[in-house]
C-alpha cells in the first residue's frame, strides 16, 4: 500500500458576515461583488480563536478518524500566514494541545495559501522515507483584508489537518507535482497588519498559471486522463477563479463543485485547499480519483493525485463534515465583525 | 489578565490544554486539577496521570454582563461550573452559543481557546473552554 491519508479533521468557526453587509458599509453594489466574486458569505473567528485554536480542533478531529494513539505523531508541520506570534512555533503549541510531545519534529510553514498542501507534501515525505510513521499537518488561517479592500469580502478562517501514515490509508496520494516561481502578486511586509495585492495581476501571470502548470504537469506525469479524475479541487481565492481553471483545463464544473467551498465560507488561505478537499473525501467512494491543486502567491502551486480506497467507508462517520461546520453559523453586522477581528484601534 | 510567571504558566500546560488530571487506582476516584496524594486512601492511594474526555455536563451557570477588562470585548458571556463525565467538576467559560440557550444538565465538550494574553507583547495563553456537544 502507497503512503496517504490515514484520517482527516477540519474546523471552521461559527460566525459568518454576508457580502451585502460588508457593500453595505463601503457603499458598493452588492450584486456586483457577489457576481463579481461569487461569494455569498465568509467565515469570521470568535474574539478567542487563531490559527492555532482552529488548527487543534481540526488535528483533534483528525486523530479521532485516524484512529490513532497522538503519541505515534512523529511530525506536526502547520502551514498558516496568520500564526500568533512573530516569533515562536505554532506547530509546539498544536502538538502539546493534542498530547504528541514530546518525540516529534514540529515546524511551521509559511507560503501565503499554499503552506498547508506545502505541508502535507512535506509530511508525506518524511513517511515514505520511513522518518516518521505518522505525521500531521495542518493547513488554518485567519486572514484578514484591508477594511474597504476588495480582499474583505472573502478573506477567512478555517482549516483542516491531515494524518498521514502507510498503515490504515483512506485515500493515497499516488503522486504530486510542484511548481513555484518567483511571482509577487500578493504580500505583506513585516510588522504590517494588512496585505498589498497587484489586483488584476494576481489573476493570469500568478493564480492561472501555476494552478494551470501544475495540474498538468501532473496528469502528464502519471499519464491520467482529465475524464478519468471524479473531482478537481482547486485553491478559491473567490468563486469564480476555481471555475474560469476548470474551463481552461476543460473539466466540466460538476467535478469542481463539490470542493468549492468559497461562495459560503470564503477564502481560508492555508485552509483553503485542504478544506476543499476535506469536501470531497466527506462524499467520495472508494477508487474515486482525485486532484487538489492548491495556489500561494509569490507564487506557487502543489497538485496532489490522491486515490480513495475502501478503508473510508469504515472510519468515517464519527466526526464533523465540512457541510456539518458550514451548516453551524450566526451572522454578524459589520460593527460586531470589526470587533471580532479586532480592527478598533484604542490607543 | 495575570497568571503569574511563565514557568507557572508553562507547568499547566497538560491540564489547560488538554484537561490531564490524574486518579487514584486504589479507589477509583478521579482528580482535576491532579492530585499527587489521594485524600481518601492517604498511603495506600496510588495516583496516576489520567486523560479526561473532555465531554461534561454544566451543573451550574451564570451570565457575567460586567467583566473584567480584557473580558469586555465577550460579554456578555456564559461562565459554567462543568462536571466532567468522570465526575470531577471545574469553571470554564461555554462558548459558541447564545447564553440564552445554555440550561442545568446540558452536555458539553472541551474545545481549544485562547484564555488570555499577557498584554500586546506578552504570551499568548490557549486552555479549554466548553462548547455545546
Amino acid at each position: 500500500m502507497k503512503s496517504g491519508i490515514v484520517g482527516y479533521g477540519v474546523y471552521i468557526p461559527r460566525f459568518r458576515i454576508r457580502a451585502e453587509e460588508i457593500a453595505r458599509v463601503w457603499g458598493k453594489n452588492p450584486e456586483a461583488i457577489k457576481n463579481g466574486l461569487g461569494i455569498r458569505e465568509k467565515s469570521v473567528p470568535d474574539v478567542d480563536e487563531d490559527s492555532v485554536t482552529i488548527a487543534v480542533e481540526a488535528a483533534r478531529n483528525a486523530i479521532k478518524f485516524a484512529g490513532i494513539d497522538p503519541s505515534k505523531i512523529g511530525v506536526v508541520f502547520i502551514g498558516s500566514e496568520s500564526p500568533p506570534y512573530a516569533v515562536k512555533p505554532s506547530a509546539t503549541i498544536i502538538a502539546e494541545a493534542i498530547g504528541a510531545t514530546p518525540d516529534l519534529m514540529a515546524a511551521d510553514f509559511e507560503f501565503a495559501c499554499k503552506a498547508g498542501t506545502q505541508a502535507m507534501l512535506a509530511v508525506l515525505g518524511l513517511v515514505e522515507s520511513g522518518m516518521v510513521e505518522y505525521g500531521l499537518a495542518i493547513g488554518s488561517d485567519t486572514s484578514q483584508g484591508r477594511p474597504g479592500d476588495a480582499l474583505e469580502y472573502t478573506a477567512a478562517a478555517g482549516g483542516a489537518a491531515y494524518i498521514i501514515g502507510k498503515e490504515g490509508v483512506i485515500a493515497e496520494i499516488i503522486d504530486y507535482y510542484s511548481f513555484a516561481t518567483d511571482t509577487p502578486d500578493f504580500w505583506r511586509r513585516e510588522g504590517k497588519e494588512y496585505p498589498r495585492h497587484g489586483a488584476r495581476f494576481t489573476g493570469e501571470p500568478a493564480y492561472f498559471k501555476h494552478i494551470i502548470s501544475a495540474t498538468r504537469r501532473l496528469l502528464e506525469k502519471t499519464g491520467i486522463g482529465l475524464e478519468d479524475v471524479d473531482y478537481f479541487v482547486f485553491h478559491q481565492p473567490n468563486a469564480k477563479f476555481p471555475l474560469r481553471a476548470a474551463k481552461k483545463l476543460g473539466i466540466p464544473k460538476e467535478k469542481v463543485l463539490p470542493g468549492l467551498l468559497n461562495p459560503v465560507i470564503g477564502n481560508t488561505y492555508s485552509g483553503a485547499t485542504p478544506l476543499g478537499l476535506a469536501a470531497v473525501l466527506d462524499i467520495a467512494e472508494p477508487g474515486n480519483l482525485i486532484v487538489a491543486t492548491s495556489f500561494g502567491s509569490g507564487a506557487g502551486s502543489d497538485s496532489m493525485l490522491i486515490k480513495v480506497t475502501d478503508e473510508i467507508e469504515r472510519k468515517r462517520g464519527n466526526t464533523p463534515k465540512v457541510v456539518d461546520y458550514i451548516n453551524r453559523k450566526k451572522y454578524l453586522t459589520y460593527g460586531e465583525y470589526v470587533k471580532h477581528r479586532k480592527k478598533l484601534k484604542f490607543d | 489578565m495575570a497568571e503569574g510567571s511563565v514557568p507557572a504558566v508553562w507547568r499547566r500546560y497538560p491540564q489547560r490544554y488538554r484537561l490531564v488530571g490524574s486518579k487514584c487506582e486504589t479507589c477509583g476516584e478521579f482528580f482535576f486539577p491532579p492530585r499527587i496524594i489521594c485524600p481518601n486512601c492517604r498511603r495506600k492511594g496510588k495516583v496516576v496521570e489520567y486523560q479526561f474526555s473532555g465531554r461534561g455536563v454544566v451543573e451550574s451557570y451564570t451570565v457575567v454582563h460586567t467583566p473584567p477588562a480584557d473580558m469586555e470585548d465577550q460579554a456578555p458571556y456564559v461562565l459554567a461550573i462543568v462536571r466532567l463525565e468522570e465526575g470531577p467538576m471545574l469553571t470554564a467559560q461555554i462558548v459558541d452559543v447564545d447564553p440564552r440557550e445554555v440550561k442545568i444538565g446540558m452536555p458539553v465538550r472541551m474545545v481549544f481557546r485562547r484564555i488570555s494574553e499577557d498584554g500586546e507583547d506578552g504570551l499568548i495563553n490557549y486552555g479549554y473552554k466548553f462548547a455545546p456537544l
